[in-house]
């Protein structure tokens, strides 16, 4: 753990530094005095390590150094005008019932926020408003975990997070309706960071869905850091669907944290389709026995976009399953990176770990870093995993022209049957048609789905791993 | 007179430089049934392939015309469209897309190319129910991805299935039996002899004559070395499941 007072390094810029002691410094404050030692913790270690660079292991594949090179500046309170309601009906999953929040460029907005039904026991809000009364649920999972420190912009969120959604669901309730959480940025966000932080907490035996869009109106730079903690208990079950489109010029930064109790279920799916650059670091601790969680993924990319999911996930009991699917669809001069760990304690015996990568490369200039790994130190175990690049599967292709379909048919078939086979994992119906309907158009956008594919020669993939 | 529909002379055509096509004759006309048979390398898949369209494959000499036309120049699609249907040996998986969407695109290109209109869902639905009868397929079959988790079986009884839908002029049944449980070959032959009719034709490729105890043809031919070596009624099949096959590859070398 860092000390309070180790001096910031020059890797942070003073603006940050200015920005942070200014924060630190106002009063009266409004946060109860337990949340600033936290925040300086993150601080702290955030100024001993600054922006991460490709020469970190885990950052390998993502140059993240325009990020970096932006002058800091967090996203101020936008007016009030910026958003109307009839924007966020209109926008994705607009039509979903249930409970609303919403958060423009990281500030809760009430007025376009629906409520959760009164009379539930559920608590459904904004994290700030209940720091003070939740004190005792949310000060431990404020407080930076390794995971939190080992990754700078997770230390950087914990240090300026603005608000964020804070979800609270108790023993044995089920609820009916997604959550839906959107976190919007608008144009006054140019240039400025916006730090959200979530925490979801599922309490034994609950169940229940989150669905989270990540978009923008207008398109401009700026830096979206996020920071999530799922907490699924004993027999609790949990889905979470995040949504990204943001603004072609936008930076998405995310963490996603789970810590999974015995015999509880939780699917995650993470649909990647905007962002110059987006970035999904992935941590998971199945720390119950019998429990089962899988991580899907779908990244659509084109012109010089990078998708970059990073996933850890720690097998530390007994009898528990693990399965990772995610596939890329990429064009232009794109590029997806793919990090998948999956470890497994010695405690963790019967795991049962599955983990594919798999892209299609629509354009020749489109790129793939790829690296699942296994790392294993249980003896009975099943674990798998494989990645593959390439173009689509000409015996495939073959197939279906046999069958009197004709080629440009026949390879838009087989691209939207390799989306099909992530989004159809959605279980919360309107949300997977929702996602179906978008993916579907967003590749029919693209030139490339027939045109370059027609003259594609090398039709086989190239195993990886 | 019977008119031919598929009328292939002195074929000749290979793979990366290798012929294994030499010199091939086989006529096929309506209301026919014809085996080809023959030992492991002896060209059947390649026979099968080149039909269908499959990319890779150059012929060298001879031609293949379907319906008095040349068919080496129409594309996998077109042929479809014309009426030569492959029944694969190894069927593909294609997750993600349904048997519905898939089989509902390919009858209507078919009908399309034909003149006919396009049938909207319900009179989709109405034909491939019915057809679906005639291969004993459960009813989620038409719901459940195209041949994706399915066993061996089932996918050999869709690709029967897709052969009953698109109804094809010249069906080419590429070792439909390997892999088949004498149950399923039952179902699955069963189903082949249903849609036997006066005006359309039937290729069958096997290593074995076990299938031929069900789907009964008209004509057997030995394939050897690229080329027919030997043709005659089913009575040749039994005599095949009998002596094996070095005896007539022993008497075409004497030959030669």
């Amino acid at each position: 753990m860092t000390s309070i007072q180790s001096k910031p390094t020059p890797a942070v810029a003073d603006p940050m530094v200015r920005e942070f002691e200014r924060r630190a410094g106002q009063t009266p404050t409004t946060e109860p005095s337990w949340v600033l030692p936290l925040r300086r913790a993150g601080f702290n270690r955030f100024s001993e390590t600054g922006y991460p660079t490709i020469r970190d292991e885990d950052w390998r594949f993502t140059n993240i150094a325009p990020v970096a090179k932006l002058p800091f500046q967090t996203a101020s309170l936008p007016g009030a005008e910026s958003v109307t309601a009839e924007q966020i009906d209109t926008a994705t999953f607009g039509t979903l019932p249930g409970p609303r929040l919403v958060f423009v460029n990281g500030y809760f907005s009430a007025a376009l926020s629906r409520p959760s039904d009164p009379t539930a026991k559920s608590t459904i809000g904004n994290l700030a408003a209940h720091l003070e009364g939740n004190a005792s649920v949310i000060q431990p999972l404020l407080t930076p975990s390794q995971h939190i420190l080992d990754d700078p912009f997770a230390c950087l969120n914990t240090a300026f997070f603005q608000d964020g959604a804070f979800i609270h669901v108790p023993a044995g309730a089920e609820l009916k309706d997604p959550i839906h959480l959107v976190f919007i940025a608008t144009n006054e966000a140019k240039g400025a960071s916006i730090h959200t932080r979530n925490l979801i907490i599922a309490e034994a035996g609950s169940r229940f869905t989150v669905i989270e869009s990540c978009i923008s109106f207008g398109a401009q730079a700026y830096v979206a850091n996020s920071c999530s903690n799922f907490v699924v208990r004993e027999g609790a079950s949990l889905e979470h669907v995040k949504f990204q489109d943001e603004s072609p010029d936008a930076f998405h930064l995310a963490n996603l944290h789970s810590d999974l109790g015995a015999a509880s279920q939780y699917t995650s799916h993470s649909f990647a389709l905007g962002g110059l650059i987006s970035r999904n670091t992935i941590r998971s601790k199945l720390n119950g026995p019998g429990l089962e969680c899988i991580f899907n993924g779908l990244y659509v990319t084109r012109r010089n976009q990078v998708a970059d999911h990073h996933m850890v996930i720690n097998h530390n009991e007994p009898n528990c399953a693990s399965h990772e699917y995610f596939n890329g669809i990429l064009d232009d001069e794109s590029k997806g990176v793919f990090h998948g760990r999956i470890l497994v304690q010695p405690e963790a015996q019967k795991t049962d770990a599955k983990q594919t990568n798999k892209n299609i490369l629509l354009s020749n200039s489109a790129t793939v870093d790829s690296k699942p790994q296994l790392e294993i130190y249980a003896d009975d175990v099943k674990c798998t995993h494989g990645a593959t690049v390439g173009q689509l599967n000409e015996e495939s292709i073959f197939y279906l022209r046999s069958r009197g379909i004709g080629k440009e048919t026949a390879r838009r078939m087989l691209i939207h049957s390799f989306a099909g086979e992530i989004t159809e994992r959605v279980q919360c119906t309107p949300v997977r048609e929702e996602i179906d309907r978008i993916v579907w158009n967003r590749l029919e956008e693209s030139p490339s789905l027939s045109e370059k594919l027609a003259t594609a020669s090398n039709g086989t993939p190239t195993p990886e791993a | 007179m019977k008119q031919p529909i598929l009328e292939i002379t002195n074929l000749r055509a290979g793979v990366e430089g290798k012929e294994i096509l030499k010199g091939l004759n086989l006529r096929i006309s309506e209301g026919e049934v014809h085996a080809v048979m023959g030992p492991n390398g002896s060209g059947k898949s390649t026979l099968a392939s080149i039909l269908a369209g499959r990319d890779g494959y150059t012929i060298t000499d001879g031609q293949i015309v379907y319906g008095g036309v040349d068919l080496v120049e129409m594309s996998p699609e077109v042929r479809a469209r014309e009426g030569v249907f492959l029944a694969f040996q190894y069927p593909v998986e294609i997750p993600g897309v349904n048997t519905t969407y898939f089989l509902k695109a390919a009858l209507n290109e078919v009908r399309k190319h034909n003149g006919l209109s396009e049938l909207d869902a319900m009179e989709f639905l109405t034909l491939v129910k019915e057809k679906m009868k005639i291969l004993h397929l459960p009813e989620d079959f038409l719901k459940r991805p195209v041949n994706a988790g399915f066993s061996g079986g089932e996918k050999k009884r869709n690709e029967i299935f897709q052969m009953a839908v698109l109804d094809p002029k010249l069906a080419i049944l590429d070792e439909t039996d390997s892999g088949l449980d004498i149950d399923a070959l039952k179902v699955v032959s069963a189903g082949v002899n249903k849609l036997k009719r006066a005006d359309n034709a039937q290729l069958v490729i096997t290593h074995y004559q076990r299938l031929l105890d069900y789907i009964v043809p008209d004509f057997v031919h030995v394939l050897s070395n690229g080329r027919i070596v030997r043709s005659g009624g089913k009575e040749l099949a039994l005599e095949l499941e009998e002596r094996g096959y070095d005896w007539i590859v022993k008497e075409d070398l004497q030959t030669a």
